[in-house]
């Protein structure tokens, strides 16, 4: 049996009763997916990335939503949100906290949406991600049957951040869920949604998700995805933009956790006025795979997009960068700009870059910069000239380096979460208070 | 500038007609063992030889053509090629330049080529018009002299088979890739050149070459090895229209620099671009690659891409000596229905290797141009260094301009800086210009050359000159 045939067999076993709406959509994605097969390093887009380890594993579905409420309190985020839990990809009532939700404001389940309101879901849903863009949202479309809503009329300002909680457990015998996360912004609606994956240190399952985000003219989205599972974990991920007119999406991808992780990012400036930025932060450690696929698809005139990407690696920890511009024909007066910075802290460390453009109008500014290296010796020194030690330097340096990123985050907890995380985790482990201190005695001698 | 004016400006034609002569001593069309066989005796070569090309066949026969560069073309058909062709006789060519296209040696005029290669490069019977024989002549004795080896390939292979043997293939083996699979089974022609310990060749190999290239085929295979200490300074091509009945070249550079040598490479490519809707223009699918074996030896490619239909070419450099230096310096221009796909690989072995990538690429017209470029930095490259900067000009609305770099790295001691940027000629610039008297079309020439300047000044002095007049050629009616 090949890899595909054995992965859909879960699926036949599974979903016997669906409404047919549905029962045709998992169709489609499955015969997509078993024609696609897995894709291998001889893909263009997969060339530095071997899945073999999801094609290999063997993954059945969970069944429950069962989870450590100790654990569950250490791991969330302690911020006041609209909070949707998935366990294993299995929506959990008990964790979640969707009361009090304004008006204007849906946020429901995917099973939960789909049963209530199909017409609505089916609409829009998987607009944006077909089934061709990659056989892991083919394999999505077939077997999603959980995931997020978010639905915002027009006008509506969320108050509270939306903060959908993915936990993964450390199951007997490991398990793949593969959430849909579906976010419409009405016109001149602003949200600000938090995707969490997080869960048991030992947990090794495979996670297959797809969100979708339309934004309407005038909305303002702030999409964050903090990535945070065990480093035996298996995730891939593609996030999927419409941008209307004057719309303003900014995306946050901090990735510290996984053991093999994919995301791809894929933006349409469809409308004039439109502005997309992209912050991305890596920090891999030990045999951790981290690939970003970026794409800002600029195909209206008078389109604005700034993406800066950063990575620190360490170990034998690999990186993966692949951002690409494209400017359409008569797409004129775009500005876009891309940075990828990359820092090696070990030898056997490995990144692989590519930042692309590419351009079919005339009048646009465009401009992408790849760097990699480790700190400036020079900066090591003039900080030991200060009477720091070596390591206490180059933990500073290292947390300025994530710093150009994480100042563009606007919820502070999950910058100071991540920076804590970064600096806990360099080769000797700090206290991120005791670098601010260090940092801030620096500043006023 | 006024897109009317702009669109005015793209039109233009190419400034020579095809020459379509009638062949003799041709080979049918169509590639098996025997046409291998048939080149390899014509070429009366040892039985080695003709090993190694039925081994590049049989790699070739499973291969397919590669499919991931950014161009568009219908499939070739290899069986409709003839693969072998003898020089034209003298009778069949025009018997003085006022036989030749009035164009053609206006083209020339414009580029200050000298006279009498004029006739040489516009295919007149050379004999009829020029001794070339007493210029070649004295060429040879200085090389002779200095112990340089300056030969045809066919030439090298007959009279110094050790040398070719050594080095043939170590650099672009049989099987690197479909072209040069087909390039290993079926070349025609090229050039040798070996230069001894501690030699600095006396002469650019230019002028030389330029006479004597006016037959190159379409399979050229050219091999330069620089041996310890040793250096050379080779021109290939040159900025005269290439007249050529054949569609698709597929040559194959290999060099090797042993310790301390010093390679510079420099190229203008002037092919047939093909007419307006880009029918008939060369196919250019090229593998150039150096081997930087010796500890501090150092590879420099220059190129300047005007012509051909489609360009498919990535000069290289693999650093494996100690301290060794790769360089690319690249201008490429399409006008029309041009496409060029091109860029460069630095793979970094060696310690403390460094390698500088310079592209400039500009698109007019409705022509595609794409910047595809690799720079690997091995585990054992400690130090190593690369600095790639790659800019794009768009000259109006039609054209496109990408950037394809590849950055593997892995070795936390490298420094490796990347930048591109894409733009169209400012505003600014061509008002500033206009109000110091400059005329529309100067003032674009001179920003044109001005963007380019960081790779002219790395072409041999005649060269540059050259280059820039032809830069202004291929963009006349667009720019110049």
């Amino acid at each position: 049996m090949s890899a595909p045939e054995r992965f859909l067999e879960r699926l036949t076993a599974r979903r016997a009763e669906d409404p047919s709406w549905v029962a045709a959509r998992r169709q489609a994605g499955a015969a997509r997916f078993e024609a696609m097969g897995f894709p291998t390093r001889r893909d263009e887009e997969w060339k530095y990335t071997d899945v073999r380890r999801i094609a290999e594993g063997d993954f059945a579905l969970a069944t429950d939503a069962a989870f450590d409420t100790a654990r569950f309190d250490e791991q969330r985020l302690d911020i006041d949100a609209y909070r949707l839990v998935l366990v294993d990809g299995v929506f959990s009532a008990e964790l979640s906290r969707l009361d009090g939700l304004p008006a204007g404001v849906s946020l429901e389940p995917l099973s939960k949406a789909m049963a209530t309101n199909h017409e609505a879901v089916g609409g829009s849903l998987g607009r944006l991600a077909g089934v061709d863009f990659s056989p892991f949202t083919a394999l999505n479309t077939a077997f999603a049957e959980e995931g997020v809503i978010v639905r915002l009329a027009p006008g509506t300002v969320v108050d509270k951040p939306i903060y959908v909680l993915l936990l993964s457990r450390a199951n007997e015998r490991p398990v793949m869920s593969h959430p849909r996360v579906l976010i419409e912004a009405g016109a001149r609606a602003e949200a600000t949604i938090v995707e969490h994956y997080s869960g048991e240190p030992d947990a090794a399952n495979f996670t297959n998700v797809v969100t979708e985000v339309l934004l309407d003219r005038g909305a303002i989205v702030d999409h964050y995805k903090l990535q945070e599972a065990a480093l035996t974990d298996l995730h891939v991920a593609s996030i999927h933009v419409d941008q209307g007119r004057d719309s303003r999406f900014n995306s946050y991808n901090l990735n510290l956790g996984g053991a093999l992780v994919r995301t791809d990012l894929v933006t349409d400036i469809n409308a004039e006025g439109a502005e997309a930025a992209y912050n991305g932060l890596f920090f891999v450690q030990g045999r951790q795979h981290v690939d970003n696929h970026t794409l800002v698809n600029h195909n209206a005139p008078r389109t604005f997009s700034n993406e800066n990407y950063k990575g620190v690696l360490d170990d034998r920890s690999r990186g993966v960068f692949n951002g690409k511009v494209f400017v359409k024909k008569d797409a004129q007066q775009i500005e876009a700009y891309q940075n990828n910075a990359n820092l090696l802290l070990s030898d056997r460390a490995e990144i692989d870059t590519k930042p692309e453009l590419v351009i079919y109008a005339d009048d646009v500014k465009c401009s992408h910069g790849a760097t990699t290296g480790q700190l400036d010796e020079e900066a090591v020194y003039a900080l030991r000239s200060r009477g720091i030690d070596e390591p206490m330097a180059r933990a500073l340096l290292t947390l300025a380096f994530v710093g150009e990123v994480m100042d563009k985050v606007r919820l502070n907890i999950i910058a100071e979460r991540v920076e804590r995380a970064v600096a806990g985790r360099l080769p000797d482990r700090f206290n991120l208070a005791d670098l601010v201190e260090t940092a801030e005695a620096i500043q006023e001698a | 500038m006024a897109s009317e004016e702009m669109e005015q400006l793209v039109r233009r034609e190419y400034k020579q007609g095809f020459v379509t002569d009638i062949e003799s001593d041709t080979v049918p069309p169509g590639l098996d063992e025997s046409t291998i066989a048939f080149i390899s005796q014509k070429k009366e070569e040892p039985q080695w030889m003709l090993d190694w090309r039925l081994e590049a066949y049989h790699q070739w026969l499973k291969m397919t053509p590669p499919s991931w560069a950014h161009l568009e073309y219908p499939p070739i058909d290899y069986q409709a090629i003839s693969y072998f062709s003898a020089p034209k006789k003298p009778e069949d060519r025009p018997q003085s330049l006022d036989e030749v296209d009035p164009k053609l040696l206006e083209t020339y005029e414009k580029l200050g080529i000298p006279l009498h290669e004029r006739a040489a490069l516009a295919g007149v019977a050379v004999d009829a018009v020029f001794d070339s024989v007493s210029v070649t002549t004295t060429f040879k004795e200085k090389l002779h002299e200095a112990g340089v080896i300056f030969c045809s390939i066919s030439e090298a292979i007959r009279e110094y088979p050790e040398l070719v043997r050594q080095y043939l293939g170590t650099v672009v083996p049989q099987a690197d890739n479909y072209f040069a699979a087909l390039n290993s089974a079926v070349f025609t022609d090229g050039s040798f050149v070996y230069v001894p310990e501690g030699v600095k060749c006396p002469m650019e190999l230019s002028t030389y070459f330029r006479i004597n290239a006016a037959n190159t085929g379409q399979f050229e295979r050219t091999l330069i090895i620089c041996d310890k200490q040793a250096q050379v300074s080779y021109l290939e091509g040159c900025t005269a229209p290439m007249r050529d009945e054949n569609q698709l070249h597929a040559a194959v550079v290999e060099l090797v620099a042993l310790e301390d040598a010093y390679i510079k490479y420099s190229t203008v490519q002037n092919w047939y671009p093909g007419d307006e809707e880009g029918k008939g223009g060369i196919y250019n699918f090229v593998t150039k690659r150096g081997d930087c074996r010796g500890d501090r030896s150092r590879i420099s490619w220059t190129q300047v891409e005007t012509g051909s239909a489609i360009t498919w070419k990535y000069p290289s450099c693999m650093l494996r000596g100690k301290e060794s230096i790769g360089e690319f310096y690249s201008v490429a221009v399409t006008n029309g229905r041009q496409q060029a796909d091109t860029g460069t690989k630095m793979i970094h072995i060696g310690e403390n290797t460094r390698s500088t990538i310079v592209a400039k690429g500009i698109a007019a017209g409705r022509s595609d141009q794409a910047y595809r470029g690799l720079v690997k930095i091995g585990p054992r490259a400690k130090g190593a260094r690369n600095y790639t900067q790659c800019d794009s000009l768009l000259i109006g609305d039609q054209c496109g301009a990408h950037t394809f770099p590849y950055q593997e790295i892995g070795n936390s001691t490298a420094t490796v800086e990347h930048e591109a940027t894409t733009s169209k000629i400012a505003d600014d610039q061509l008002f500033y210009c206009r109000a110091r008297g400059i005329d529309e079309e100067d003032a674009v020439s001179m920003i044109v050359n001005g963007f380019c300047k960081d790779v002219f000044q790395e072409l041999p002095m005649e060269f540059a000159v050259e280059a820039e007049a032809l830069l202004n050629v291929t963009l006349e009616g667009s720019v110049g």
